[in-house]
């Protein structure tokens, strides 16, 4: 399709630019203490941006801008999954103390810029697209990771975040180039023919390449060996910003993933099938060892945490692993299980964030100390960590279950060959379970019965329960979420 | 009344919410709430049982509800003979366990409520026929299992908490992975009766890392089960947890939850793939045969009163064990003999029945000596006999039906465990009776060191057992007498789905492959 063509589909970005403007604007005239309101503009806009994502949902998938991105059901539904995760960190934004002495216009800004970045990384099917719109969410996560100034640690999340986005994107952007030199094209579907035409003598480069890719998907997701960053920058971030980032940027980066995999490496008969790709690259055991290892070493590391908020920087790189299980897979069925473990992740997170968030409004801490004997002084939120840890872990009757439910379901049903994968994850949900439940234990065995029992502030409140919802109610019933998900299962493909 | 298997499950759910938003101050009311709760599932189980037709060995009062579609979940529920018992002594020992825990102080509220949802798990186990249904019922005892050892424990409490957790989670987690196995498999369902139907022939030939598919589902779902019977290498978890629980969660713990390991076995291993029990009941007897020696001997050397408690659990859970392995005597290159196979797995299945009854009455009267003497150190009494009579009286009969005597219904059960087991397995057989003169030895060695000999000075005031502790026990000593002399109306609720699960091994053992 041509450009101009192309603009009435694609109306929710063009809101989205329209709205960073104003905020931009808008903050001029604003004195410091007035900068939520930014969030509002941000807010109410990403709403009408919802809208109008799912008004096109239902049109024909196809590219735009001459084979530059592409509007398909599945892109849709990582755009309301970042849509979101991006209005609850908003919110959460407005009660976070930690942002108190700054002024929120850019940071409500930035965001929007992020939300931007991220919409066109779930429909990029063009190599230059592709980087670009990783460049877009990497630049302005480490504005956002930095973002409190005064703070050492913040600066250091944002410098870390800064060396260690260029390694990698350097690499990503060598391996996109032999890409290139191999098949003298950007567009993946052009890729995809000559690739499939190729003889094997190209495959070392081949795998070269796609190694090299990986390590740019593997730094968005942090998937390990390139999660170095994850810890510190979650770590020193303000709260709101680490959560965004555990969620938003990943779902993107999985969708980004799953998009680059199943249009470059798998013919338009194989979209059903297990494997991908007629070239002989040991994919599915090169993925399989990084998702086995993520998982693995997340779990392992966050054992010895003693901060809450880098205890889940290791989970969010856990959790990753798991999602990655499903990828050697990658029928039909392991993307519905990536998609419907991102959508309960993204409540279970973020609610444990905002948990975290409201215990730092309320001691300053965020480490277990802070948290000793939580659960008798403010029964509620202790109760709802409760459910979030136990949804983290993936035990039943909660949403995070269902998640581990679909992704070991794919591995059992994809055949013997992956089944290590499923005694692998299910041995590291074991392994979760112990840094988990030491929150729990923390909160409530060690406490004592106290006469003034304390209530979260009523926004907090709010969504810490929006988000408890979904993390219990999607366990028990999510028959409309996997309606949803299979309805979302189209991708745009070309046939050869 | 149709809906009478979701009214038991659903009434602790309901008892569980109410409870949540009384007010915490006032814990009378939370404590007549949670005995009117279980009272009323104990009624409304008592007239499930006399609904219940025996003739009939298939499932009854069968419920079936679509639940999730597109993943072939639904909602079935349905009794037979073999979880009738369960869900009666169940609903039984619930509400005798909310006098049991009449006296805790700390956050009653919070204790009945997850109490209740314990409850509701442990029924759910019970009464579920589809696998997911059963699989969140299984994972749902956890999390109140958790808090009831974690919060209202002794010393050790958390650790011995966070242990029981991952442990059982570790077993749980290979029996998904079986489940998922046979669900795909068998045709992408998670219905266990229609999974049984088809699994014999849906699992012949296909491979899992170049081995029997059926047999690798066999050892993962067993070492789930495993875990929670528990049999030995996998038991280490049940002293500690024991121990440091609250008396009444001793009582359910011993009383109910091991049950459900043998109930999984029976219900999951055999009754979807009863080929396989052939290969692997030897395995079954020899582990059988080590719970008993290996539960007996260690009970022999505490000196805590209630891990000598549960070191017996671990050994009378042996017998049921080798009862199980008995149904082989049914297949024909072992001689076809159907009467073995009823004794042995009628037996295990009395065993468990009679195990939750003696070991519930044990642990309980265990609580009364160490509400009034803080301690439970068997050498530390002495003589007690003088200051406590009845409550002495009541120890030894509990004692006395714990080691197995005659004419208490453990004895019952254990005979015909051995008695099953014998034409398959002689050795193991003769060995275990060792087991009988070790449970013997604990038990009175126990008894005389506690009770007998010179009054310890520091006791001499020591209360007689009250009234309602009485209450809680006299019912339980009433049933483990009358099924000593009478076990006729037990077997014959059991019998139609034993002889019917025996007839399906008996069935496969044409073409199974040793």
């Amino acid at each position: 399709m041509t450009n101009f063509q192309s603009l009435e589909f694609f109306v929710p970005e063009l809101i989205l630019v329209i709205m960073i403007l104003a905020a931009l604007i808008t903050d001029l005239f604003l004195k410091k203490s007035k900068t939520d309101l930014i969030g509002w503009v941000l807010g109410i806009g990403l709403v009408i941006v919802g809208l109008s994502v799912l008004n096109l949902s239902s049109v024909p998938a196809t590219t735009l801008f001459s084979d530059a991105i592409v509007i398909d059901p599945f892109s849709s539904f990582m755009k309301i999954v970042i849509i979101i995760s991006t209005l609850l960190v908003i919110a959460a934004s407005w009660a976070n103390k930690e942002l108190e002495n700054y002024r929120k216009g850019e940071y409500f800004t930035i965001m929007g810029i992020m939300v931007l970045g991220l919409f066109l990384m779930t429909s990029s099917v063009d190599i230059i697209m592709l980087y670009v719109s990783i460049e877009v969410v990497s630049i302005m996560s480490f504005i956002l990771a930095a973002y409190l100034k005064l703070d050492t640690r913040s600066n250091e999340a944002g410098l870390k975040y800064v060396i260690y986005g260029a390694f990698s994107s350097g690499v990503m952007l060598f391996g996109l180039s032999i890409v290139y030199g191999l098949t003298g094209s950007t567009s993946y579907f052009d890729i995809q023919e000559s690739i499939f035409s190729m003889d094997s003598s190209a495959n070392p480069a081949l795998i070269m390449a796609l190694l090299m890719i990986f390590a740019g998907f593997g730094y968005k997701i942090s998937s390990v060996p390139f999660h170095f960053w994850t810890p510190d920058v979650y770590e020193g971030s303000p709260t709101t910003i680490t959560a965004y980032l555990s969620v938003a940027p990943k779902a993107a980066g999985f969708a980004m993933i799953i998009r680059f995999f199943h249009q470059i490496f798998s013919d338009s008969i194989a979209l059903t099938g297990t494997a991908i790709g007629s070239t002989d690259l040991p994919w599915p055991e090169i993925i399989g060892v990084l998702a086995v290892v993520t998982m693995t070493m997340g779990n392992l590391v966050a054992i010895q945490q003693n901060s809450i908020k880098r205890m889940l920087a290791y989970s969010s790189i856990a959790h990753a692993g798991y999602m990655m299980l499903a990828l050697p897979v990658l029928s039909m069925e392991a993307i519905e299980s990536i998609m419907i473990y991102l959508f309960v992740y993204v409540f279970m997170n973020l609610g444990a964030f905002f948990i975290v968030i409201t215990v730092k409004n309320k001691t300053g801490g965020e480490t277990f100390d802070d948290y000793q004997g939580l659960g008798w002084k403010m029964p509620v939120v202790g109760s709802l960590m409760t459910l979030f840890m136990l949804s983290l872990t993936g035990l039943p009757p909660t949403a995070g279950f269902v998640g581990k439910l679909y992704i070991f379901k794919t591995l059992v049903g994809a055949g013997s060959d992956f089944l290590w994968l499923v005694v692998a994850g299910g041995i590291n949900s074991v392994i979760s379970l112990y840094y988990y439940f030491h929150v729990v234990k923390v909160m409530f065995l060690g406490g004592e019965r106290s006469d003034t029992i304390s209530y979260p502030p009523s926004l907090m409140f709010g969504l810490m329960v929006f988000t408890a919802i979904p993390s219990l109610l999607l366990g028990l019933y999510w028959n409309p979420l996997a309606s949803w998900v299979k309805d979302s299962l189209v991708f745009y493909t070309q046939v050869m | 009344m149709e809906n009478i298997l979701s009214l038991l499950i659903w009434i602790p759910i309901l008892g569980a919410i109410v409870v949540a938003f009384l007010p915490r101050d006032n814990e009378n009311l939370v404590r007549y709430t949670s005995a009117a709760v279980t009272g009323l599932q104990f009624i409304v189980a008592i007239v499930l049982w006399r609904k219940f037709d025996p003739s009939n060995g298939s499932m009854q009062f069968m419920e079936r509800y679509e639940w999730i579609p597109s993943l072939n979940i639904s909602y079935i529920l349905g009794v037979d003979g073999l979880s009738l018992p369960m869900v009666l002594l169940t609903a039984m020992l619930f509400f005798i366990g909310v006098f049991v825990s009449w006296n805790i102080k700390k956050a009653v509220k919070g204790y009945f409520a997850l109490y209740l949802l314990l409850n509701a798990g442990v029924v759910g186990v019970f009464l579920s026929l589809d696998f997911f249904l059963f699989y969140i019922f299984w994972e749902v005892m956890l999390l109140p299992m958790y808090f009831l050892i974690g919060m209202w424990g002794g010393p050790q409490r958390e650790y011995a908490a966070i242990k029981f957790f991952l442990y059982t989670l570790f077993g749980s987690v290979l029996m998904l992975i079986g489940i998922l196995g046979l669900y795909f498999t068998c045709g992408k369902t998670f219905d266990i009766l229609l999974i049984m139907e088809r699994a014999p022939e849906a699992l012949d030939g296909v491979l899992w890392w170049g081995m029997s598919a059926a047999k690798v589902i066999w050892v993962l779902v067993f070492i789930g089960f495993a875990i929670k019977v528990p049999v030995f290498p996998f038991h280490t978890w049940l002293p500690l947890a024991h121990v440091e629980a609250p008396t009444a969660i001793s009582v359910l713990l011993a009383g109910i939850l091991l049950k459900l390991g043998v109930y999984g076995i029976i219900r999951v291993n055999y009754g979807i793939m009863p080929d396989q029990v052939y290969w692997f009941a030897g395995g079954l007897a020899f582990l059988g045969l080590v719970n008993v020696l290996w539960g007996g001997l260690c009970a022999l050397a505490q000196t805590d009163l209630k891990k000598l408690v549960a070191y017996s659990s671990i050994n009378h859970m042996g017998y049921s064990l080798l009862g199980m392995a008995a149904v082989v005597a049914a297949g024909e290159m072992n001689g076809g003999d159907i009467k073995a196979a009823q004794a042995g797995l009628s037996g295990a299945v009395f065993q468990m029945f009679n195990h939750g009854t003696i070991s519930a009455m044990l642990f309980i009267l265990v609580g009364v000596v160490y509400e009034r003497a803080h301690h439970r150190d068997i050498d530390g009494f002495g003589g007690l006999a003088s200051q406590m009579p009845i409550y002495t009286g009541i120890t030894a009969l509990a004692f006395f039906a714990g080691l197995g005597l005659p004419g208490f219904s453990g004895f019952v059960s254990e005979a015909m465990c051995f008695i099953g087991a014998f034409p398959v397995f002689k050795t193991i057989v003769i060995l275990s009776t060792i087991g009988i003169l070790l449970n013997a030895a604990y038990f009175l060695w126990a008894f005389q060191r506690v009770f007998f000999g010179k009054l310890n000075e520091k006791y001499k005031d020591m209360e007689e057992i009250n009234s309602l502790e009485l209450f809680t026990v006299i019912p339980l000593a009433i049933i483990t007498l009358f099924f000593g002399l009478y076990p006729g109306p037990y077997l014959d609720l059991i019998k139609s789905t034993m002889d019917q699960i025996i007839e399906k091994i008996a069935f496969v053992a044409t073409y199974a492959v040793m």
